[in-house]
């Protein structure tokens, strides 16, 4: 998802009677649906996984308006350039509510953005891959954004409240992210020959790397079942591969489309789509750094970070400045 | 990157119209005050959610501790007689 991989302490979940106190009546809360707020005792490991993944989830939204980004300029039409301009500062207003859910926990927001460009931090393997045409920006919203929701409406239920809130507010905008997506790729798929032809290609493209956006199967994995007791993870990846696929394979063949995939069909027995697990060996490429676009992104954010300084720190003295002026008139 | 040139926090509240109270929507970092506001309104704002804002910087913003729960709340819980339903009113004395 937008936080893939997200490694927990590693040493399996505690049963309450192995757990002091303060822990135990921690998860007691939140077995009982209870929310954690940011002063309220928690476990350091709770602590430290959740600044992980809220924080990968931030860099994730920052980093993912750069490939959209890149076809603000060159929107068929004025109407879709004005959409599409408000879906990549709708990305920048999530990742905004996501760093201050993350701060809430003890961590800076220079220490996060230093560890996105130091490469310390990951973001999703999503956004390591190159928009080529005007349907990618169709196929992003439908998938990546549709791939997003599936794991992000779960998590409007998780324990921490901070980060719930967030979710919410997230949420409440995803939807038409993922409807202006769906919107062009019915033009595109209604359009000429060759239109229909690009909607085909970059859903070829996005496909897989869409499945990946769940993370590989983790039915065995400590750190979930840690995450899931937590209830910082609210569903394991594979459930909500199978649920994304069911509800966009239909969509595909409304528009007509062809899934690259045809072992993906409707299977009678079990009610779901049956589907190929996508290529596990690019994914773990991607997120070692060796993606179409892991050095172009990163190189984006940094030179954004440095040409920005002068800025930054012009009106941190700008603001120093109006504060002693105003101190000497008192 | 130095903890000089970190804009400071910014805890933000916004009143979704008019009539409701100002309701903390969560925090961003500005300069100053002004800024502060006009971020506000770019990042809880973009669709019509507030009529007004008002931006507070976090480090002067005084809480509570869970800790205290007990010495701060409890002392209402055996103050019932606080609350209409303790009273018997009689059905024939009608609404009260």
């Amino acid at each position: 998802m937008y936080a893939q991989m997200i490694k927990s302490t590693g040493q399996g979940v505690k049963s309450l009677d192995e757990m002091e106190p303060e822990e135990r009546a921690f998860q007691e809360r939140i077995n009982a649906g209870g929310k954690i707020e940011p002063k309220d005792w928690m476990p350091e490991g709770y602590r430290k996984n959740l600044i992980r993944q809220i924080g990968q989830h931030a860099h994730s939204e920052i980093v993912g308006q750069l490939p959209e980004g890149n076809w603000i300029t060159r929107a068929p039409t004025l109407e879709r350039k004005a959409i599409l301009l408000a879906k990549v500062q709708d990305e920048a207003g999530h990742g905004l509510y996501l760093y201050c859910a993350a701060e809430t926990l003890g961590v800076t927001r220079d220490e996060l953005t230093r560890d996105l460009l130091s490469g310390k931090m990951k973001y999703s393997s999503i956004f390591n891959y190159p928009t080529l045409t005007w349907a990618d920006m169709g196929a992003v919203g439908w998938l990546v954004d549709g791939a997003a929701i599936m794991n992000q409406v779960p998590l409007q239920r998780t324990s921490y409240g901070p980060y719930a809130r967030a979710m919410v507010r997230i949420c409440k905008e995803e939807s038409f992210h993922q409807r202006q997506g769906f919107d062009i790729m019915m033009k595109m798929a209604n359009g000429t020959e060759a239109q229909r032809k690009m909607a085909q290609d970059a859903l070829n493209r996005f496909w897989g790397p869409a499945l990946m956006m769940f993370g590989p199967s983790d039915a065995d994995s400590v750190h979930s079942a840690q995450s899931m007791a937590w209830k910082i993870k609210m569903n394991s990846n594979d459930e909500l591969r199978q649920k994304f696929v069911d509800l966009t394979a239909p969509q595909a063949e409304y528009l007509g489309l062809t899934i690259p995939d045809e072992t993906c069909k409707l299977n009678p027995d079990t009610g779901h789509y049956d589907f190929a697990q996508p290529d596990w060996d690019e994914f773990f490429d991607v997120l070692r750094g060796n993606g179409p676009c892991n050095t172009d992104r990163l190189e984006a954010r940094n030179k954004a970070w440095d040409d920005g300084a002068w800025v930054r720190e012009g009106l941190m003295a700008h603001a120093a400045k109006k504060r002693a002026a105003k101190l000497a008139a008192e | 990157m130095n903890a000089k040139t970190e804009w400071p926090l910014w805890e933000i509240f916004i009143r979704g119209q008019h009539g409701l109270s100002h309701r903390h929507v969560g925090s961003l970092h500005a300069a100053d005050a002004e800024m502060a506001i006009k971020n506000a309104r770019d990042v809880y704002t973009r669709r019509n959610e507030g009529v007004s804002i008002w931006a507070v910087e976090a480090s002067n913003i005084a809480a509570s501790s869970p800790e205290e729960k007990g010495s701060l709340y409890e002392p209402a819980n055996d103050k019932v007689y606080r609350h209409p339903t303790f009273y018997d009113i009689p059905d024939e004395v009608g609404t009260m």
